[in-house]
């Protein structure tokens, strides 16, 4: 108490002066605070990310010193044909599973909103697959899609088809990953679900007053008011469907003839299997940009289509 | 974020209690219904499986209870694979990151939350462009580095990033927490002289235990289901965790998927208890990132 009289008594320039100690002392603080962030960026991030600029422009296989190649790794992989596969079964598998997940979750999400009995319930069971490690999904599924002994096949038998080959086969393998991930709609729909809660319910009731059935609220309250949700999910979707991994390196390894060999796949077997560290890289830089070029799409065709009112960040 | 229940309020199609309202009330049941149940074959799929003899494993058509029920897979995992040497790694690592995760990025946060500093918004904004970033494009470049540290096939370049920041994504989520807090309370700590640290460490922190548990699951769940880091930096047996173990498992005994399953079961079964058990503060989570973010 004693503290705060004299710092109330001192009026004028001592308490500029000590705002102006306290204000660097806050600095030293805060710049102490975040130190542990900085070095970690600088260190495991930025320094890498520089190291994977200069790689890229190296012949590097981690025995010896990398060599100057100059733009050399960026025209093999352009001369690749596995990577022009690898980019084809990335883009026909997020083509396919974006647009589905966001759907089926979207669908989902939807349903449990009318007020349901039992919401936790049935929020927990669709949520549950994307609880479960994607190495355990993924011998799951191997299990499930076994031609001979599978569930799958053996459901298929018992209305007599005769199920596909799936994993083994080079038309079938793809859906079946695709399958898979369709498994996780659980994650986006928890998000939807809490965008249907935020929109404020007068809303609703200022359209029904104004005459709005059931089908308009939905067409003019609902989806204007979550698009941004839908915005959030289509940028999760899309950055990361084009960096699946452990499905195909567990259950293909990107067989067979390459099917499944997905961008990621191709990129780990090049840098951890080959040790060719400099093309990987470059691999590694095209992904960058792509998935970079593909968001800022997103972003400028987002001005049309996403609403923001500034109620779900205001909330 | 004060883990209320989530209040659902959005007028339901089955407002008026007529035939067509009861109808379509049945219908969104329905579709529910059999939405769960296509998602929860698998799981029982599995559940089933690992409960199986060998011979019953390949039995057509489909046998759902195992008859007998065999127990003795649950052992024979331990037995047949160094089970316990995956699951003793993975805990270490899981427990160790966690750690250093939920610390550092608590007091990350909180620099960028609560102290003002030239620079501040700049680099709070590199740490938000660094979120967009896909592990791969620093993924070989720190395997390098990791390489000449002498670091690869132990656990450090799982452990140690963890320590410097916690991941951007926790930080973030922290912040938001922070900020949610009376500044006032700063305040009068700074009035009876409590330091920097003191503000962080007896008030802020405190008053932020749900998001912290959410910012521990949110970890245990990464890290306890990370596949591609160890898979690139664990290269003997002995260094495995369980989900690098359970694909060894599956080149070692191709066809025994009884075992398989048991094993998978094991695995994923701290990852189920952890969510049943914090369910709410998960559920709150996830509405708040995903809003939020």
């Amino acid at each position: 108490m004693a503290r705060l009289i004299t710092v109330g008594a001192a009026v004028g320039p001592v308490v500029r002066r000590r705002t102006g100690r306290i204000a660097r002392a806050e600095a030293i603080a805060g710049y102490l605070f975040i130190l542990p962030w900085l070095l970690g960026f600088l260190i495991f991030l930025a320094g890498p990310m520089l190291a994977s600029l200069y790689f890229s422009f190296t012949h590097y296989e981690l025995v010896k010193l990398p060599t100057w190649i100059g733009l050399q790794n960026y025209v093999n992989a352009f001369q690749d044909p596995l990577v022009w596969q690898s980019l084809k079964v990335s883009a026909i598998y997020s083509v396919v599973v974006v647009p589905l997940g966001l759907l089926f979750s979207f669908v989902v999400a939807l349903l449990l909103n009318q007020s349901v009995k039992a919401l936790s319930f049935f929020r927990s069971v669709y949520y549950l697959p994307v609880l479960i490690p994607a190495a355990i999904s993924s011998v799951l599924f191997g299990w499930l899609f076994n031609p001979q002994f599978g569930l799958i096949n053996e459901a298929l038998a018992l209305v007599h088809i005769q199920g596909p080959l799936w994993l083994a086969s080079t038309k079938w393998a793809l859906p079946a990953l695709m399958l898979m991930n369709l498994w996780g709609i659980g994650g986006p729909m928890l998000i939807y679900l809490a965008g249907f809660q935020g929109i404020p319910t007068d809303l609703y009731e200022a359209a029904s007053i104004d005459g709005a059935g059931a089908l308009r609220r939905f067409r003019h309250v609902t989806i204007p008011m979550v698009t941004p949700v839908i915005f959030f999910n289509l940028l999760l979707g899309i950055i990361g469907s084009f960096q699946s991994f452990t499905g195909a390196y567990i259950l293909t390894a990107g067989g067979p003839v390459n099917a499944t060999l997905f961008y990621l796949l191709y990129l780990y077997q090049n840098a951890f299997q080959n040790f060719r560290m400099g093309y990987a890289s470059a691999l590694a830089w095209i992904l960058f940009v792509i998935i970079l070029l593909l968001s800022l799409l997103v972003l400028r065709t987002s001005r049309a289509w996403v609403y923001y009112e500034g109620q779900l960040d205001t909330k | 974020m004060s883990a209320a229940p989530i209040v659902t309020h959005a007028p339901s199609i089955w407002q008026r209690r007529s035939t067509w309202g009861w109808l379509t009330r049945s219908l969104v049941y329905l579709v529910l219904l059999a939405g769960s149940a296509l998602l929860m074959v698998p799981l029982a799929w599995m559940i089933s499986t690992s409960l199986k003899e060998s011979v019953g494993v390949f039995a057509f058509p489909p046998e759902w209870i195992p008859q007998p029920v065999a127990w003795h897979n649950y052992t024979d995992v331990f037995t047949k694979a160094p089970f316990a040497r995956f699951y003793l790694n993975t805990v270490i690592i899981t427990g160790t990151s966690l750690v250093g995760q939920v610390a550092s990025a608590s007091l990350v946060a909180f620099g960028f939350a609560r102290l003002r500093f030239p620079g501040r918004n700049v680099l709070f904004t590199i740490l938000l462009a660094t979120l967009m970033l896909p592990y791969a494009v620093y993924m070989v470049p720190s395997y390098v580095m990791f390489h000449a540290l002498g670091w690869v096939d132990t656990f450090l370049p799982l452990i140690v990033p963890n320590f410097f920041g916690g991941g951007a994504f926790y930080i973030f989520l922290l912040r938001q927490f922070y900020l949610r807090q009376p500044r006032e309370l700063d305040d009068a700590a700074k009035i009876d002289g409590c330091s920097f640290f003191g503000i962080y460490w007896r008030i802020i922190l405190p008053l932020s235990l749900p998001a912290i548990g959410v910012v521990a699951i949110f970890s245990f769940l990464g890290h306890w289901n990370d596949f591609l880091t160890p898979l690139i930096y664990l290269t003997s047996d002995k260094n495995y965790t369980l989900a690098l173990g359970i694909t060894w498992f599956k080149g070692q005994y191709v066809t025994d998927w009884n075992l398989l399953m048991a094993g998978s079961v094991l695995i994923m079964a701290p990852c189920l208890l952890v969510f049943f058990l914090a369910q709410r503060y998960f559920i709150q989570g996830i509405v708040f990132t995903g809003v939020k973010g």
